[in-house]
């Protein structure tokens, strides 16, 4: 399926959040994640499917003011 | 011209207390907009500071600099205080909250609501409309707010104690825009931890607003964008002590007239 991560679209086979985070090449830890907006907490990545379309935000520290 | 009240319930000296949280620096530290991460390092070292903030961004999976940048944080010993820079919205903000508790492994948020772009001011209606949720979710939150007296009240209401009151907009170097509303603020709120965070461009700025009764400024730009950022850093710790320590000795008020300083009695007739 095409899936949009941090703006850019990819193709994956994972059909949960955590199987893409995996697939996409992230760290479990020191990333957080969005789905089409919403805040999925780490534990709940396994059970959150994906499909078509999601938008996906991963994000990790930076620098900040 | 009273320079603030004192509260009984905070320190002299260096000390100052956050969410129950002693820091042993009334400096704070932003981290972006420095030459390199090395620099950085050592202005955060040379500033002595407890705190920094830091925030969230998208994070590339060859990349990873996310990562490298955190273990360099974390190698500082330094607490951290993210931050929900560039949100516009309550649903932003609020998202971006859960994010950073769940990565930095906090409650502490500086939030952010921007409302303009061009000065960077917060958008207090969202503001205090994202304070109530995320107090009521269990973060302790720190506002990046503007000195109007109505928004911190409202923003105490809802849950925060702790205020930031910006003294100019985010990386203008202008000082304090309004020493009159901080020091309304302070007198109002005489218990609540006043952190002046945006806008001071010179150590002197920073004393100024210690002199206040402010109790800890945040500063980024002015350290990161000095020529010397690590000179710089350990400038602002000096003018914070000094500041602090003026604020602690109790200073003269002001006068309108002129009080001679040597005594008239015993002066010599010399017509």
């Amino acid at each position: 399926m095409k899936i949009i991560v941090n703006g850019r679209v990819h193709e994956v086979l994972a059909l949960t959040l955590d199987q893409a985070l995996s697939e996409l090449g992230y760290p479990e830890s020191t990333v957080a994640t969005a789905v089409n907006g919403e805040f999925v907490a780490r534990g709940a990545r396994p059970e959150t499917r994906l499909i078509d379309g999601d938008r996906l935000e991963v994000v990790a520290p930076m620098q900040g003011g | 011209m009273a320079t603030g009240s004192k509260s009984l319930h905070r320190c002299k000296g260096d000390d100052v207390f956050v969410y129950d949280t002693e820091l042993s620096s009334r400096l704070l530290l932003g981290t972006s907009r420095y030459p390199s991460p090395a620099i950085l390092t050592e202005a955060v070292k040379a500033s002595g500071t407890d705190v920094v903030t830091v925030s969230l961004r998208r994070e590339s999976a060859s990349e990873r600099s996310g990562q490298g940048f955190f273990a360099i944080i974390r190698s500082l010993g330094v607490r951290v205080l993210p931050n929900t820079a560039g949100c516009h919205s309550v649903k932003e903000a609020v998202t971006t909250a859960h994010m950073a508790r769940e990565v930095f492994g906090t409650s502490w948020i500086k939030l952010e609501v921007i409302g303009d772009e061009g000065t960077l001011q917060p958008d207090v209606f969202g503001l205090v409309e994202a304070a109530r949720i995320l107090c009521g979710d269990g973060f302790h939150v720190f506002p990046y707010t503007t000195e109007d007296l109505v928004v911190a009240d409202k923003l105490i209401d809802a849950g925060c104690r702790v205020l930031m009151p910006w003294g100019a907009p985010i990386g203008s170097g202008l000082g304090l825009n309004n020493v009159l509303g901080l020091r309304a603020l302070r007198a109002r709120f005489p218990d609540v931890p006043l952190i002046v965070d945006a806008g001071i461009g010179v150590p002197s700025h920073a004393a100024h607003a210690m002199e206040l009764g402010i109790d800890a400024v945040l500063i980024n730009t002015a350290i990161a964008r000095a020529g010397d950022p690590v000179g710089m850093a350990a400038a602002f710790a000096q003018a914070v002590r000094a500041g602090r320590a003026a604020f602690d000795a109790e200073p003269i008020l002001p006068s309108d007239v002129a009080t001679a300083s040597t005594p008239t009695d015993g002066r010599a007739f010399l017509a």
